[in-house]
Formats: C-alpha cells, sequence, structure tokens
C-alpha cells in the first residue's frame, strides 16, 4: 500500500550527458505527487519515462510491484494530459474522450455514455458536441483530463497542464483538478515549474534539480525545513545567510550578523560551514531593538508595496535581507532609512548542504 | 485618429494596383481574351448554334472520350494515391538524411521536363527496350505489347503527377504534432487503430488536396497520353488536338474544351465549398 508506485534508481543518459542520476521514490496510492524544478531538471524526462515515451537507461518503474518496462506506452494504462491538451481536433469533445474506451473495445454507445459522464464530472456538460476549436483553453483542459481519466487509468500524469492559461483560469483548474482527483481517488503525478502551484495542489513536493531528486516532501515541510541550499531558494522567499557553527548546540556566525541563535534539528560540528535560512515574513521591522529576539540594523533601499503586504529590501552590512512586513507597517518605514530588524531564534533554520 | 483613418479612406493606395497591372494586362491579352475566342467559337463555328454541344452530348465518341478521361484521371490519382501516401510517409518519419533524399529524387523527377520523362518511358517500354528485352530474357517467348496501352500511359502520368500528391500528403504529415501520436498512444491506440481513427483523420486534408489537384491535372493530359496511350483509349484533349489539327474542326474542338474547361471549374468548385480552395496550394 506505501508503494504503489516505485521509481527503482532511474538513470538517463544521452551520451555522456546525465539527464537523471539513480531517481528513487515510493508514491502511495491515491496521493498527489508534484514534480516541482527549474526546466531541465529531469522532471519531464522522470514524467516520461514512467508514461513509457522514454527509456531508461538503468532503473524500473513498478505498479503495484510489476514491473512496466517491458511495456508499449499503449499498454501501461496511464492517462495523460499534456501540456497543449493534445486533443484530436477531428473529434468532438465526447469523441476525444470516447478514444481511450473505443480503443479497449467498448461498445459505441455504452462508451459514449461513460464519456458523457466523466465529461459531466469535469463540468463540461452539453458542451460534448463542440470541437476542440470551439472550446476555449480552459474547456479543453477539461476535456483532456476528461480523457486522461475515464479509463479508469492506475496513474494520473500531468505535463505541467496549467502553463497555457491564464492566472485567473490557472487558480481556478487548480481547484477544479484537486476536486477531481479527489473525487476519483487516482494516483496522480504533476509536474511543473510553479511553486505556488506545487504548494497548492499537492500532497508531496518531489523537488528535482540537475537530474536529481533534492527533497521529496510535505509541502509545509519543503517549505520550513528545506533540505539543500537549492530548495531553499527555489520555493518561496528567502535569506540565504552563509555562516559557520560556533556551538553546535546552536550557535552559528555571520561576519555582518554576529552570533545568530537557531535550534538544532540535525547534528552539526562545530568549524562546520552551513547557510542559515530566515523567511522574510519572519523577520519583524521595528525602530527599535526588541528584547528577546536577535536585532540587527538594517539600511532600507527598496520598498515594493504591494498593498496589503510590502517587500523591504536593505543591507545589515553588505549582507542582502528581504523581510516581507504587512501593509500597516510599512507606513514607519522609508527608503534610505535604517531601521531594526529581529527574529527568534526559532526562525532560523540550518541547512548543511 | 478618426480624422486620419478618413484622410487615408479617401486616398486608397494605388500602388499595388500600379504593380499588378502588367501582369493583369498580360493575362488579360494573352489568356482570357483567347478563351473567349475559343468560347464564342464552340457556338458560331462552323455557323451558329448549338450543334457543336448537342453532339457532345449524343455523340457515342465523344461519350466513350469523356468517360475513359475521367476512368484514366480516377485510376492515375488512385494508383498515385497508393504510392504517394507511403513515400510521404516514409519522408516525414525516417531521419532527416534519408528524407532528403527522397525529397531530392521526388523534386528532381518533378524538375525534370515532363516531355523529356515522357520520351524516357518511350525508350523504356519501346519493344526494342530494355523491358521487353528482359522479359524475353527470362524466357517470355510472346512478350506483351508494352507501349501504346493504357497501362503505358497510366504509369507515365502517375510518374509526372506523383510528386503533386506526394508534396501535398508530406505537408500535412509534417504539420501534425508529434505529442497527439504519443497522445494516442498513452490513451491506448496502436499500429492499424492509431493510423485509421487518428493519422489518417490527421492527413485527410492533404489526401483530398493531393486528389483534387492530380484529377485534375489529369484530366487534362495532352501530350502523354498522344504519345504513350492506347490509340483506341483517346483522352479528351487528345481529341481536341485531333479535332483541331486534323479535321480544322474548330467548332467542336472549342465546344469539347469548353465542356472540359466546365467540369474542371465544377471540380473545383465543390471542392472550394467542401475545404476552401487556398489550401489547395498548402
Amino acid at each position: 500500500m506505501d508503494q504503489y508506485l516505485q521509481l527503482n534508481g532511474i538513470t538517463k543518459k544521452y551520451g555522456d550527458f546525465t539527464a537523471l542520476a539513480k531517481v528513487k521514490l515510493d508514491i502511495r496510492k491515491g496521493e498527489f505527487v508534484t514534480f516541482l524544478g527549474p526546466s531541465g531538471s529531469g522532471k519531464t524526462t522522470t514524467l516520461m519515462i514512467i508514461a513509457g515515451f522514454e527509456k531508461a537507461t538503468a532503473g524500473d518503474v513498478l505498479v503495484e510491484g510489476r514491473s512496466l518496462s517491458g511495456l508499449a506506452p499503449h499498454e501501461r494504462n496511464i492517462g495523460i494530459v499534456f501540456q497543449n491538451y493534445a486533443l484530436f481536433p477531428h473529434k468532438t469533445a465526447v469523441e476525444n474522450v470516447y478514444f481511450p474506451l473505443q480503443m479497449r473495445g467498448i461498445k459505441r454507445t455504452e462508451g459514449l455514455g461513460k464519456a458523457a459522464e466523466m465529461l459531466e464530472l469535469v463540468g463540461l456538460r452539453g458542451l460534448g458536441q463542440r470541437y476542440p476549436k470551439e472550446l476555449s483553453g480552459g474547456q479543453q483542459q477539461r476535456v483532456a483530463l476528461a480523457r486522461a481519466l475515464v479509463f479508469e487509468p492506475s496513474l494520473l500524469l500531468l505535463d505541467e497542464p496549467l502553463g497555457a492559461l491564464d492566472k485567473n483560469l490557472r487558480e481556478q483548474m487548480q481547484i477544479e483538478i484537486k476536486r477531481i482527483q479527489r473525487t476519483l481517488g487516482v494516483t496522480t503525478i504533476f509536474v511543473t515549474h510553479d511553486q505556488s502551484e506545487a504548494m497548492s495542489m499537492s500532497d508531496r513536493i518531489v523537488v528535482f534539480e540537475k537530474g536529481e531528486i533534492q527533497q521529496a516532501a510535505t509541502p509545509l515541510e519543503i517549505y520550513h525545513r528545506p533540505r539543500t541550499r537549492f530548495v531553499a531558494g527555489f520555493i518561496g522567499e528567502s535569506n540565504l545567510i552563509p555562516a559557520r557553527i560556533t556551538d553546535a548546540a546552536g550557535k552559528a556566525e555571520n561576519p555582518a550578523l554576529g552570533t545568530c541563535d537557531f535550534t538544532p534539528v540535525e547534528t552539526l560540528s562545530q568549524g562546520q560551514d552551513v547557510t542559515l535560512l530566515i523567511r522574510p515574513e519572519h523577520i519583524r521591522l521595528s525602530r527599535k531593538p526588541v528584547e528577546g529576539r536577535k536585532n540587527a540594523a538594517m539600511q532600507v533601499e527598496t520598498i515594493v508595496n504591494y498593498g496589503d503586504n510590502a517587500l523591504v529590501i536593505g543591507r545589515v552590512g553588505d549582507l542582502p535581507m528581504r523581510v516581507r512586513v504587512l501593509g500597516a507597517d510599512v507606513v514607519i518605514i522609508q527608503e534610505g532609512e535604517e531601521c531594526c530588524i529581529s527574529w527568534l531564534p526559532e526562525a532560523v533554520f540550518v541547512i548543511s548542504r | 485618429m478618426g480624422a486620419t483613418i478618413s484622410r487615408l479612406g479617401e486616398r486608397p493606395n494605388l500602388w499595388p494596383w500600379l504593380l499588378l497591372a502588367p501582369l493583369t494586362a498580360y493575362l488579360a491579352i494573352f489568356f482570357l481574351v483567347p478563351l473567349a475566342d475559343v468560347a464564342v467559337m464552340s457556338f458560331t463555328e462552323p455557323r451558329l448554334s448549338l450543334a457543336n454541344y448537342q453532339k457532345i452530348v449524343t455523340g457515342t465518341l465523344y461519350q466513350r472520350v469523356f468517360l475513359n478521361t475521367f476512368l484514366t484521371a480516377g485510376l492515375v490519382t488512385l494508383v498515385c494515391l497508393c504510392v504517394g501516401y507511403p513515400l510521404a510517409y516514409l519522408m516525414n518519419n525516417s531521419k532527416p538524411r534519408t528524407a532528403m533524399l527522397i525529397l531530392l529524387l521526388v523534386t528532381m523527377s518533378f524538375w525534370t521536363s515532363f516531355l523529356v520523362r515522357t520520351y524516357a518511358w518511350m525508350v523504356l517500354l519501346g519493344n526494342n527496350g530494355p523491358i521487353v528485352a528482359l522479359l524475353s530474357a527470362l524466357g517470355l517467348t510472346n512478350p506483351p505489347q508494352l507501349l501504346f496501352t493504357r497501362f503505358s500511359s497510366t504509369l507515365a502520368m502517375v510518374h509526372i503527377l506523383a510528386p503533386y500528391m506526394i508534396m501535398n500528403i508530406y505537408s500535412v504529415m509534417r504539420k501534425i504534432d508529434p505529442v497527439l501520436i504519443r497522445s494516442a498512444e498513452s490513451l491506448g491506440a496502436r499500429g492499424f487503430s492509431l493510423f485509421r481513427h487518428v493519422y489518417l483523420p490527421l492527413t485527410a486534408p492533404g489526401i483530398a488536396n493531393g486528389c483534387v489537384l492530380v484529377f485534375v491535372l489529369c484530366l487534362g493530359f495532352y501530350v502523354t497520353p498522344v504519345l504513350l496511350g492506347s490509340p483506341r483509349e483517346q483522352m479528351i484533349a487528345g481529341l481536341i488536338g485531333h479535332q483541331i489539327e486534323e479535321f480544322l474542326a474548330f467548332g467542336m474542338g472549342s465546344a469539347m474544351a469548353m465542356v472540359l474547361l466546365a467540369i474542371t471549374l465544377a471540380i473545383l468548385a465543390v471542392y472550394h465549398r467542401r475545404f476552401g480552395l487556398d489550401k489547395l496550394w498548402g
């Protein structure tokens, strides 16, 4: 049960170039997993290997303990939604959805009925007779989703399906996809380079970089306990501060900040070079130093106002710092001024890699 | 803003028309005027009447020739499709080098004057040609007549017209998004069902284009069927030439030419309503 889908040391090489290096991952049944990473990080290659369009140089993909390696794409029973939807332009919406059933030998009347039901589930009631070009981007997306789900696939793969939609539609589709996925309980892998999409939709996020999995964890854990500098920098906004451990029990030093207290979660050794992560929203801005917190004096350079909040960018010595403040707090400060920033030891997270 | 637009509207830009003028004049003088002349002759030669058209409708010779022309054009189109489709597919799905080679062979044949190609077939298929020699060497005591048959003219016309079919189908195949094929595979399609339900419908516009173009071009073919075909199975263009060169029956020839033109235009009109003529040129 815990290992519905297993990626067992998948390696993919193109000549001398290693696109994927021993990727290992277990996915539970019904889980919604997001592969997150910049382009060229190996996330799409991994997806294509699972789908069977690419062959792994080494390693194996197993579903419920059975290897998929010997199976062609059409034998794998995996539903895929492609980036540009890949709907058949010569078929109506309902015929598109019926297509996988047709390929499985299901009779036309029965199959079209099932296809219509699936279109209703994705919110396209009454639009079945339209051709893809007569549908909006969001509607085409729903047809593609219905088509990938109608044959009860063992796995649903979504390859950056929201990339072509505008922001409002994207958010709407994120909620829709999540709802449909929950309703059907289908194990899903979602590929994206958009971290907010990953945060809002996933049970678990797998961060890819340079053909390796950097971290696989829940969205909150990825956000609060990133394992590597890359993950910390890629997900959310962050202050990444180089430092050296002066006391393994919870002290580190940076030339600009001086000594910082932190709460250790892993064993560290004295003198070790690490990176300290402090999220901008965990830093408080004030006129005077605050008791019980680590304080530092910051020269404010830029204030970016977002209405309900603002991003204050400045420097502590030569160390750049970013502070996220609520809209009401920003009126106390102006560009070019000096102010006090402070945080609690719990806000400091140590990254040793 | 509004003022600018109306001022532009008052003085339309004449330059494009000026540039088009020489070509328009050329077409008018050397194409439209002679065509009108032919149209007039079909009603006035030898005297003002509908007699020429009446003969075409009632005369068995003319009916047979028209029927033969359509059968030949249909056959040539069919063979072109059967040969061209796999070749276009091969061109689209092989490595760049192989694709280039096929493209080169197709276009090279296309660029060679069709008169040259027609004579080449005469040499190849003639009674003293290599094919007959090969057949008799293989022990065929009474080698079949190859030249001056429906076989030889069809073969040569297929050779000449196949590039139109191939290029039309190829240009459509090239535009098919490979993701559509992947998508079909992921949905469970493969082999023949993938071809029948996805690939064939997606290439249908290319097939329609190629077939219409080949069929229409074939209807008016003159040199090849005259030089290579059976004298008993004439096509319209040959018969028109015959009427004019040997019987000096200008009226009869003109009338047949007008009927041929009308049929061609009718086919193109039907095609235009269904697909749009602009698509015919890729």
